[in-house]
């Protein structure tokens, strides 16, 4: 069996920061593994643990500079992953979902996985439409938000349970091949061990191009791209309390008292 | 062909509030396109829902009667079928889970553009679409090149439209490939239960990712203790494991409504504000004065928690 996960490398801004044209100017960015998607890698590490002859593989879409986050998953359990990028992707302002969707499809045709673990959204970009996208793109179910996986693959079902709003689970089976968006929470993704962290560099990372995947740069065309990017005015008439902690804690505490839910 | 048309939600025999918020933007933005507004309401009590939304702006609803629940595999075929009949030009979905777990995949089927979690939609030359980014840091304007496009919309972002109206209601009979449905929903199940029912509380200390460790629960539970508050959180900390469910405030735990709500080291993602934007007073202590919290907040301080709390139950002593 195998499983592809989808993952991607996130920019977090920091809390104060300058917007360059239509991004946030690039110093004040932290680039990390997208909270979603470590979620996954450790849903699909998991699965390989319990299983036999399970095979892990990363796929991401971004620069060289995502190898970093890209070996995080390698250290963390993943056998094998693939980058792809072509200096193309670098003149795209923004990648939409379908446009993604057809590059991974490319990959997916490459690698025939029975699963595809992808997170439930980006943390820059929370578009959460990708794998969903890619389900339908290569004709595959799928189930997004799902907080709770269990693999019959003899049976070739998943049962999961669906993260709805308010408290409320849905219990859902999903035929395979399937693709699954992973919401936070499903598991207690682990640390990289100081042997895993050594073993990842030895662990086969493969860049894919435009050429090799049978995709040409007028795939790359998106029908979305961002015209403007603004911080949004405060619409906060916070009553701020200024001084030194105990002054502040003080203002607090008699506020709490003049509301009535403290005592005193 | 200018019309929208609009998907509404239903989960367990109730229409979910953003249906009627689907009214309002739907209606505004079919007036700007010189179209009407359609509404699609798939599967449940079909004639009920659609008496319930005889909305104003609303010009005709479109009823498929098939099956009591959600599945994704048939409101993926019953909209993009509603779609060919219609012809819209616009698409609207809920950003709900529900949503996400059919509009990219109708998006990609009819193979028109989707842009998702919308907050405002407007069209003069085209269609332009706000969202956030970065965790609300940011608002982006999206421009769709497109002669028609899906737009997903937040939940709760728009007022519920109230004013009755007096829509066409039409049945319309979907064609569905049941071999082509591969999902079956078996049952529902309510996890945040338990000792504990946070949406009773009259005062809530809530803590989010500012926290940091594990280790530093118990100085927050002092201040619990100190003040006879209940305890609650923000998503990070369940998802971690340092609180059960039943504690979690947002979209997908409780919605609280105390009379003080006081929000240690949280930074009000949207999710959370979902859940406690209806408290009557908001306190906000973070390190970070332009954290969406502090949009929300009645009082704030700007400071480090771990100097703050201490010096909190000292002076509640």
């Amino acid at each position: 069996m195998k499983i592809l996960v989808t993952v991607k490398e996130v920019a977090e801004a920091e809390d104060d920061f300058d917007i360059d044209g239509l991004d946030i100017d690039e110093r004040y960015l932290e680039f990390d593994l997208n909270e979603w998607d470590e979620y996954a890698i450790e849903e699909a590490v998991q699965i390989k643990e319990d299983g036999d002859d399970v095979e892990v593989v990363s796929v991401t879409i971004g620069p060289e500079r995502a190898e970093e986050t890209i070996r995080m998953g390698l250290a963390k359990g993943v056998d094998r992953a693939i980058r792809v990028w072509d200096d193309a992707f670098a003149d795209v302002g923004m990648l939409d979902p379908k446009t993604k969707a057809d590059v991974l499809s490319a990959v997916v045709e490459d690698e025939q996985p029975d699963l595809v673990l992808t997170g439930v959204q980006a943390g820059d970009d929370s578009f959460g439409a990708t794998g969903v996208t890619l389900a339908e793109t290569i004709d595959f179910e799928w189930g997004a938000v799902v907080n709770a996986l269990d693999l019959d693959a003899g049976a070739g079902v998943a049962s999961v349970h669906r993260e709805l709003e308010g408290g409320i689970e849905e219990l859902t089976d999903i035929e395979l091949p399937a693709v699954l968006t992973i919401q936070t929470g499903i598991n207690e993704p682990r640390y990289a061990s100081l042997r895993g962290i050594r073993q990842a560099q030895s662990k086969p990372l493969d860049l894919h191009e435009l050429d090799d995947l049978g995709l040409e740069e007028s795939d790359l065309e998106s029908p979305l791209s961002r015209t403007a990017m603004y911080e949004p005015e405060s619409e906060g008439d916070a009553t701020v309390f200024e001084g030194s902690a105990e002054e502040t804690a003080t203002e607090l505490a008699s506020l709490l008292r003049d509301v009535g839910v403290v005592e005193g | 062909m200018s019309d929208v048309l609009a998907i509404t939600e239903h989960r367990q025999g109730e229409l979910r509030d953003v249906s009627s918020e689907l009214v309002t933007v739907g209606s505004e933005l079919a007036a700007q396109q010189g179209g009407e507004l359609h509404l699609g309401i798939i599967g449940g009590d079909v004639d009920a829902f659609a008496e319930e939304l005889s909305l104003e702006g609303v010009e005709t609803i479109h009823t498929v009667d098939h099956g009591d629940e959600f599945n994704h595999d048939v409101y993926t075929q019953a909209t993009a079928q509603l779609f060919g009949d219609i012809d819209p030009t616009t698409l609207l979905l809920p950003n709900s889970v529900n949503g996400l777990d059919y509009a990219p995949a109708v998006a990609s089927e009819l193979d028109i553009p989707l842009v998702t979690d919308a907050i405002a939609i407007s069209r003069d030359d085209g269609l332009e679409v706000t969202r956030e980014m970065y965790g609300s840091k940011v608002e982006t304007t999206v421009a769709v090149d497109a002669e028609v496009a899906a737009v997903s919309v937040r939940p709760a972002e728009w007022e519920p439209t109230e004013a009755a109206g007096d829509p066409a209601i039409e049945s319309f009979d979907a064609d569905i490939d049941e071999d082509a449905v591969k999902s079956t929903v078996t049952g529902f199940e309510e996890v945040a239960g338990g000792d504990v029912d946070i949406s009773e509380a009259n005062f809530l200390i809530s803590i989010g990712r500012g926290i940091e460790e594990e280790d530093n629960l118990p100085l927050i539970e002092d201040l619990v203790e100190a003040t006879d508050a209940t305890l609650s959180s923000s998503r990070p900390i369940v998802d971690n494991g340092w609180l059960p469910k039943n504690r979690q405030v947002g979209q997908s735990g409780k919605v609280v409504t105390p009379d003080v709500y006081l929000a240690i080291g949280i930074s009000g993602a949207v999710q959370h504000v979902a859940g406690m934007k209806g408290s009557d007073t908001i306190v906000a202590i973070n390190t970070d004065p332009n954290a969406p919290i502090m949009d929300l907040a009645d009082y704030a301080i700007v400071d480090d928690l771990f100097d703050v709390v201490p010096a909190l139950i000292e002076a509640l002593e």
